[in-house]
């Protein structure tokens, strides 16, 4: 993390926000490095989207201190509108107008002028992909392409921090692709992204660092690396056709876990080739036959599950993790 | 540029936005067009004959009708009667549109992308204040140059003219006010465009079709003292040339307070708006 040094595109301390006895946001810090991607990850009613309105000052938060772009959010509301530009979830484009008139109509609320503001969105219409259907309402636009001029229109005035609450959601597979690159694209041009997703593999391929949310908590904050460390959900996985032959696997590389109906053992480990090698060396030696075979790596859904998916057990995991960070 | 310059250019802006909706999609302006034409088609040709006999009998001379013997003189003398209060039933249909179209635009995406822009924060109202103004005026026009077709024949000089574009431009704008509160009180389209029908409803409990002094009591107490009876006969006094008394004080009272207290609301409405 080369950019540990710059300051922060956006700071945010004790973070919270009740909707009446609902707690949707219960004390979140973070920092987001300029000219990286910030994921924001979690379930569905964790608070992301939240948070990214009370970031882009849509509602205001009940209590905590935010910086965006060197303005202070309460004080500066203004001056953070001008420097940031917003992707909500829900389609934010004017269905009235073409996609040429939308884009110009944020021109000139950008003051832009009457000239730049048609070859900006030129430009965009053009980046986008949208050229041939410049003229078209967008009422008649695919799912795909209004996200796409959705985006278009975040980026008419060059803001330096962009908010992405959700991008792909209900996007096909290829639109998610192209939206992935545009994101890229904009990031090598240093612009800052807050993202929201809760696609793992997402946040995964995009993202400088990723923050879980849950319940109002930021219950992990590292990279896509350092978060799959924390759980050590690497495994390989035997499958046995003879219940004698399992029996016997099992003896030998004890203390694996066992599935008995299944004829299947789960032993730890398993992400490097020497403890692969060394696994099928032992049931080789004893000259036991093996049916299948995987090897499970930790991924970041292990985190997610781990972190978000037990209620009960939740509260500790939670105090490792925080440590884990700490240090 | 200062912020009223700024203020300035993002309402022009929203204006033209709104321009753009009524041309692409002028299903809308043609409703609240033509209903008011259609009612002055109604009331002069089907309900006109008789109306305007009973017009003599009580009232007319308040008014400034000249009561006229027959059918055919009764519709002249009900058309002569009808216009003020089809002009502002017309205001009336215009701002069922403006609570309609706030309300789209508050249920739609575009509203949220606008307040996190660095935009004069008045500027999405005003502009739909600016369109319906537009449509309040075409609808005007509509109506008064069908009206005049059909024999329409005021007597109001150029000053008295200017009179009655001033009242008919201030009831718009402080009724079109309150429409854009309207549309922001219900998170739905449907509710929205229901809201604003009793403003439909007034000028029939008021002077615009019958003067008040041929209702019963209660309902008279109330048709003579509610905003839009002023409003009307203030109109009606201007294009027939006749004296309206203090009517035009109280119709520009009702008009500012109107105004005024619509403006505060909606823009607290706005502000606290919830995103979807």
């Amino acid at each position: 993390m080369t950019d540990d040094h710059s300051p922060a595109a956006i700071r945010v301390t004790g973070l919270r926000k009740s909707y009446g006895q609902q707690v949707v946001l219960d004390g979140i810090d973070l920092e987001v490095a300029r000219g990286s991607v910030f994921s924001l990850l979690g379930p569905n009613g964790a608070g992301k989207t939240t948070t990214v309105q009370i970031l882009s000052t849509l509602i205001s938060a009940d209590a905590g201190q935010v910086q965006v772009g060197d303005h202070d959010l309460s004080r500066e509301p203004d001056a953070v509108r001008a420097a940031i530009g917003v992707t909500g979830q829900f389609s934010a484009v004017d269905k009235f107008l073409t996609g040429e008139e939308n884009l110009i109509l944020m021109a000139d609320l950008r003051h832009m002028g009457k000239r730049e503001g048609r070859r900006r969105a030129a430009e965009l219409l053009d980046q986008f992909d949208l050229a041939d259907a410049a003229r078209k309402p967008v009422a008649m636009f695919s799912g795909g392409m209004q996200r796409r001029l959705d985006l278009a229109m975040t980026l008419v005035g060059d803001p330096r921090i962009i908010f992405l609450d959700e991008p792909t959601a209900g996007l096909d597979p290829r639109s998610r692709r192209t939206m992935w690159q545009i994101v890229r694209t904009l990031v090598a041009s240093g612009v800052t992204i807050f993202l929201t997703t809760q696609y793992l593999e997402e946040a995964d391929e995009l993202s400088d660092r990723i923050a879980v949310l849950d319940h109002g908590k930021l219950v992990a904050q590292g990279t896509g690396a350092e978060l799959k460390r924390l759980v050590p959900g690497g495994h390989i996985s035997l499958h046995f056709g003879d219940a004698a032959v399992f029996a016997r696997a099992a003896q030998i590389l004890a203390p694996a876990s066992r599935d008995d109906d299944a004829l299947s053992l789960q032993v730890a480990g398993g992400g490097d080739v020497r403890s692969l090698r060394s696994v099928l060396d032992r049931l080789d030696q004893a000259g036991l036959e093996v049916d299948g075979l995987t090897v499970h790596t930790p991924d970041l859904d292990d985190v997610f599950l781990a972190l978000t998916g037990q209620p009960e057990a939740r509260s500790e995991p939670r105090a490792q993790t925080q440590e884990a960070i700490a240090r | 540029m200062n912020a009223i310059a700024y203020t300035v250019s993002d309402s022009a802006t929203m204006l033209r936005r709104q321009m753009r909706h009524m041309l692409r999609y002028p299903s809308l302006t043609v409703i609240v067009v033509g209903m008011p034409v259609v009612f002055l088609l109604l009331f002069v040709f089907v309900l006109g004959g008789t109306l305007g006999s009973g017009l003599g009998a009580s009232g007319a001379a308040a008014s400034g009708a000249v009561a006229a013997s027959g059918a055919a003189g009764g519709r002249s003398a009900y058309l002569e009667y009808i216009v003020p209060g089809i002009l502002v039933m017309t205001i009336a249909a215009v701002v069922q549109g403006t609570a309609i179209s706030v309300a789209m635009d508050m249920t739609g995406g575009i509203v949220a992308r606008f307040r996190t822009m660095s935009i004069s924060r008045a500027s999405v109202l005003t502009g739909h204040v600016l369109g319906s103004m537009v449509q309040a005026v075409l609808a005007i026009a509509m109506v008064l140059a069908v009206a005049l077709l059909i024999g329409f024949r005021p007597s109001a000089g150029p000053m008295a003219w200017l009179g009655v574009i001033g009242v008919l431009a201030l009831a718009s704008f402080a009724l079109i006010w309150l429409c854009v509160a309207l549309g922001m009180v219900t998170d739905s389209v449907e509710t929205a465009s229901n809201i604003p029908m009793p403003l439909i409803l007034l000028p029939f409990l008021g002077s615009a079709v019958v003067p008040t002094d041929s209702m019963p009591g209660p309902l008279r107490l109330f048709a003579e003292y509610q905003p839009f009876t002023p409003i009307i006969e203030t109109l009606r006094g201007l294009l027939t040339g006749a004296s309206s008394g203090n009517d035009w004080i109280l119709a520009v009272a009702w008009c500012v307070v109107i105004a005024a207290v619509s403006y505060v609301w909606a823009m607290r409405l706005y502000e606290r708006h919830s995103v979807h």
